[in-house]
């Protein structure tokens, strides 16, 4: 149970970040989901990418909704302010928090259901707003704490358990996130490691909205022989198209790359994500092209995976507003009062 | 009956046709002659097209409501012309368009009826439809000027004022003016109106509607973050607060806001970025009105447990349902005490004027940051969207905001540990820090069970800790929110008790209940939880009337939920049609209950 704690002891040669911290400070409490659930790797990848990053614990905060996926954030970075909404309100929350203070990296962990049901209002809204977040939805077609429902990203003919296989059309949040503009959207499988993490790094990086999101499925409610979001369908059926590199800055690219398929993004902080393209066709600055091919694979049963689009240029939330730097708590009371005396200037045209 | 600095005009116009500005030109006129007055709005939820209504009630004695009676009917509209007619008290005059020929099916020789042909006068003289239209607004102001010997002289200053960045208006507005006035001084010879006489009671005074000044309030309060979903008729407070920020709100450095309007996808998301913000230590608050409250129900509930301060400003008006948007009630107030599912209260703020509107918006904002839980100010439609004389607002440069139990990083940094929910003082409200302060200041928000170290729990013991040391924040609220207004007349046996926009009818039916000899004590609450005076008051008394603009009996409800009252001594009077109630309802009711025996 989560209340438990972990024991704080480590090993003493485990590797120290820029901060001096190892990774076990950036983990949390012990989860509580099912043994071998998705959603304990994409975990342990948030924890490898914040790590990584060398991110303060305290300057990140932790958001998320109701359900498997939004119980998460207890199990990662505990010296992080963490904020577990109402279900589906994870955005707006978020939306606040970020208006209040840009300062802080942003990560918002949802669900399918979370997301695509119950909260697709606000999920999209804080996509139109390019809030600057990383927005990861741990995707498994199911309600778990609810024993097993349909969400609305279950594929037409994903069977369940018991009753009938699903008829109704999924809604895709790659495709959902690509009409509305979002600036940064990747897909991966909380199976894969190794494409995870550079993604999520990205995504931290990224100013304005990134969208993660990641197969991640449910051992106990659709894992079985039939369901789209299963281990084995995923595994069969996963297609990298572009993968990521992350390049912290100041970091030479090191590795080979075939001619033509490495294409550098830089990022605000002078980071650069490297975008491999497996697919020498696609292009990931494209927001029609991207929209094409990922229906094209989608139709034939493949699920496309990699940082899906790109785009570096549009303004985040803040500077849409023009709000200033400085965090609003931190204003001083009597600068945001209009001047001595003015009160009764402002109250003229009521005489 | 009418009198001299006693009238009641009422203008009827259909809307979308720009009267609004020659109804305020109007009311301003006889304030700026020293009179006291109130305007009313009866407006439909509607573009263009439909009937709306102005009430300039002229009122030397200075009050507050609606008045019962029409004495001037402005009838502009030929859709509601027989009604309009009908509306006018015995003896009473109606001034009509006779440019055109009207209905005389309805016609009462109990009244005078003025014809002026105010189309036809402006058609002869200005060019363009629309100038035509606003200019036959301006034409029937002139018309009641001269009928009731409004200063010419202080509407050109009015009109200088108004029109100072374009000069050729001022002259042709006179014009208009002129247009009417002159048609009546001439033409008019029935028995003369009641006039208009110079005073000096509105020194020192404003007229204003509530949502302008519940946000100047928030302008004051250092609300930073409003987050909102457009709903009437709380609308007009957001556009008065982006008013005020744009020009208050701009960094001289950078040129940029310290401010921030978030209009939502809908109000659930407006209350989330309230909390969202206000968690990061913002002052944020939203506007709304009971449909909305109605939305944001689940996450109120959530911070009240999560204890984040808020602010909601629910201008209420007319249910169930969608209602009548465009009527006032009163009828949020349970809704609103018990918002969201569990066992929550909310603390509430009364308003009853525009007054009120500007100095409870800094004392919510104190509220929420003190106690750390949601406060809602329930105004309504009539005090939200009317114009009311109240006194000037005044600011005390010496005010300090009271932004409660925030750690620094160097709190924190001294503490062994901190632990979110623990009850340090003794008051039931523990400290916060905000995130981003210091990392050993982190905690975990969550609206599920929470022990007071802040951890998820399911543990029967722990749960019901922390939920009954909120229960000791509630009786710390009830310390800390505004006391009640309490008069005491010579018989005291019975007494009103109202809230909020009632204040105006009740007070002047306790004087006018006092010139029949029947004497009562008064109380207005002005929050909720009640402060104890409420109950000691209540006690005081064999009955109490309890005066409020809801069908249920919602505040007589609270009151005995809240202190365990014996029912049958809070007798009720409840107006719930959404027109705002008036003097004589409360006066005949009261006489009413006396007249079957019981006390006064």
């Amino acid at each position: 149970m989560s209340y438990i704690a972990k024991p704080q002891v480590s090993h003493p040669s485990l590797r120290k970040n820029k901060l001096g911290l190892t990774s076990r400070d950036y983990e949390g409490a012990v989860s509580t989901l099912c043994a071998g659930c998705g959603h304990d790797s994409v975990t342990a990848a948030i924890i490898q990418a914040v790590f990584d990053l060398d991110i303060e614990p305290h300057m990140l905060a932790k958001m998320s909704g109701i359900g498997c996926s939004s119980k998460t954030p207890a199990y990662f970075v505990q010296q992080s302010h963490g904020f577990n909404s109402v279900h589906g309100r994870m955005p707006s929350v978020t939306t606040g928090a970020n208006t209040a203070n840009r300062h802080l990296t942003y990560i918002g962990v949802s669900g399918d259901g979370d997301s695509l049901s119950i909260g697709v209002g606000q999920f999209v809204h804080a996509i139109r707003r390019n809030l600057n977040m990383c927005y990861i939805i741990e995707n498994n077609g199911v309600y778990g704490l609810t024993k097993g429902q349909f969400s609305a990203s279950a594929d037409i003919g994903s069977k369940p358990k018991k009753g009938l296989p699903n008829q109704q059309e999924p809604i895709d949040p790659v495709s959902t996130a690509l009409s509305l503009g979002a600036t940064y959207i990747a897909r991966s499988f909380s199976g894969d490691k190794a494409q995870l993490v550079p993604l999520i790094k990205g995504a931290l990086l990224h100013k304005g909205f990134s969208l993660v999101d990641i197969i991640s499925p449910c051992v106990t409610f659709n894992d079985h022989e039939g369901s789209t979001k299963s281990y084995a369908h995923t595994r069969e059926f996963y297609n990298h198209v572009v993968d990521v590199d992350y390049i912290a800055p100041f970091e030479e690219i090191t590795a080979d790359y075939e001619q033509g398929s490495a294409m550098p993004v830089a990022l605000h902080d002078g980071s650069k994500i490297l975008l491999r393209k497996i697919d020498g066709d696609y292009d990931p600055t494209s927001r029609a092209r991207a929209f094409k091919y990922l229906r094209d694979r989608f139709n034939a049963g493949e699920i496309v995976t990699g940082l899906l689009y790109i785009d570096d240029e549009r303004k985040e939330m803040h500077d849409l507003m023009g709000n200033v730097d400085t965090p609003f708590a931190e204003l001083p009371m009597e600068s945001l009062r209009p001047p001595k005396g003015e009160l009764q200037k402002i109250l003229k045209p009521y005489r | 009956m009418a009198g001299t600095n006693d009238i009641v005009i009422k203008i009827a116009t259909v809307n979308g046709t720009g009267s609004a500005s020659a109804n305020g030109l109007l009311r301003k006129a006889i304030f700026r002659m020293g009179v006291p007055v109130v305007g009313k709005n009866y407006f439909p939820s509607n573009i263009q097209g439909l009937p709306t209504w102005y009430e300039i009630r002229v009122t030397k004695d200075g009050y507050q409501s609606r008045s019962d009676r029409v004495d001037i009917m402005v009838a502009m509209n030929v859709q509601t012309y027989s009604q309009d007619m009908a509306d006018v008290a015995p003896g009473g005059w109606l001034i009509y368009d006779s440019t055109w020929p009207r209905s005389r099916q309805l016609d009462r020789d109990d009244i005078t009826v003025i014809g002026v042909p105010l189309s036809r006068l402006c058609n002869e003289r200005f060019d363009g439809v629309r100038t035509r239209i606003l200019m036959k607004n301006i034409a029937y102001v002139g018309v009641i000027a001269a009928l009731t010997n409004i200063d010419l002289k202080v509407i050109m200053g009015l009109l200088e004022e108004t029109f100072a960045a374009k000069q050729h208006l001022i002259a042709a507005n006179m014009e208009a003016i002129h247009l009417g006035y002159d048609y009546a001084m001439e033409k008019f010879s029935g028995p003369p109106t009641p006039k208009v006489e110079k005073m000096d009671a509105t020194r020192r005074h404003i007229v204003i509607d509530g949502n302008t000044a519940s946000a100047l309030g928030c302008v004051y309060a250092g609300a930073t973050v409003g987050a909102w979903y457009p709903i009437t008729p709380s609308t007009s407070l957001m556009d008065a607060f982006r008013a005020f920020c744009a020009r208050y709100r701009i960094d001289p450095e950078s040129g940029k806001r310290t401010y921030a309007i978030i209009q939502a996808e809908d109000e659930l998301a407006a209350i989330g970025m309230v909390f969202g913000a206000s968690w990061m230590g913002a002052r944020a608050f939203t506007p709304t009105s009971g449909p909305g409250i109605s939305l944001m129900s689940e996450f109120i509930g959530y911070g009240y447990y999560a204890e984040i301060p808020a602010v909601i400003f629910n201008v209420q008006r007319t249910g169930p349902s969608t209602g009548m948007p465009t009527r006032t009630q009163q009828s949020d107030i349970l809704s609103c005490a018990y918002a969201s599912h569990g066992d929550t209260k909310h603390v509430l703020l009364f308003p009853a004027d525009p007054y009120e509107c500007f100095t409870m918006a800094p004392q919510a904002f104190d509220l929420a940051d003190r106690l750390q839980t949601p406060v809602m100010v329930l105004s309504d439609l009539d005090i939200g969207m009317n114009d009311w004389m109240v006194p000037e607002f005044e600011w005390d440069e010496n005010y300090v905001h009271d932004r409660g139990k925030v750690l620094s990083a160097e709190d924190v940094e001294e503490m062994e540990v901190f632990y979110r929910y623990l009850d340090v003082d003794g008051d039931g409200i523990p400290y916060r820090t905000l995130p981003g302060t210091h990392p050993k200041g982190s905690y975990f928000t969550r609206g599920s069970g929470h022990t007071k170290y802040g951890a998820y729990t399911e543990n029967a013991a722990d749960y019901q800790e922390v939920i009954d040391r909120l229960d000791v924040k509630w009786e710390t609220a009830r310390k800390l929110v505004p006391e009640p207004e309490i008069a005491y007349s010579k018989f005291n046996n019975a007494a009103i008790l109202t809230v909020g926009s009632g204040n105006g009818a009740c007070k002047e039916a306790l004087d006018r209940l006092g010139e029949q000899n029947v004497g009562l004590n008064y109380c207005r609450v002005k929050a909720f939880p009640f402060s104890e005076s409420v109950r000691e008051f209540i006690d005081k008394h064999e009955v109490v009337y309890v005066v409020e603009q809801n069908r249920d009996a919602q505040l007589r409800a609270l009151l005995i939920l809240d202190f365990n009252l014996r029912p049958d001594k809070l007798v009720s009077l409840l107006h719930y049609n959404g027109i705002p109630m008036n003097a004589g309802f409360v006066v005949e009711k009261i006489l009413e209950e006396i007249t079957k025996g019981r006390a006064a």
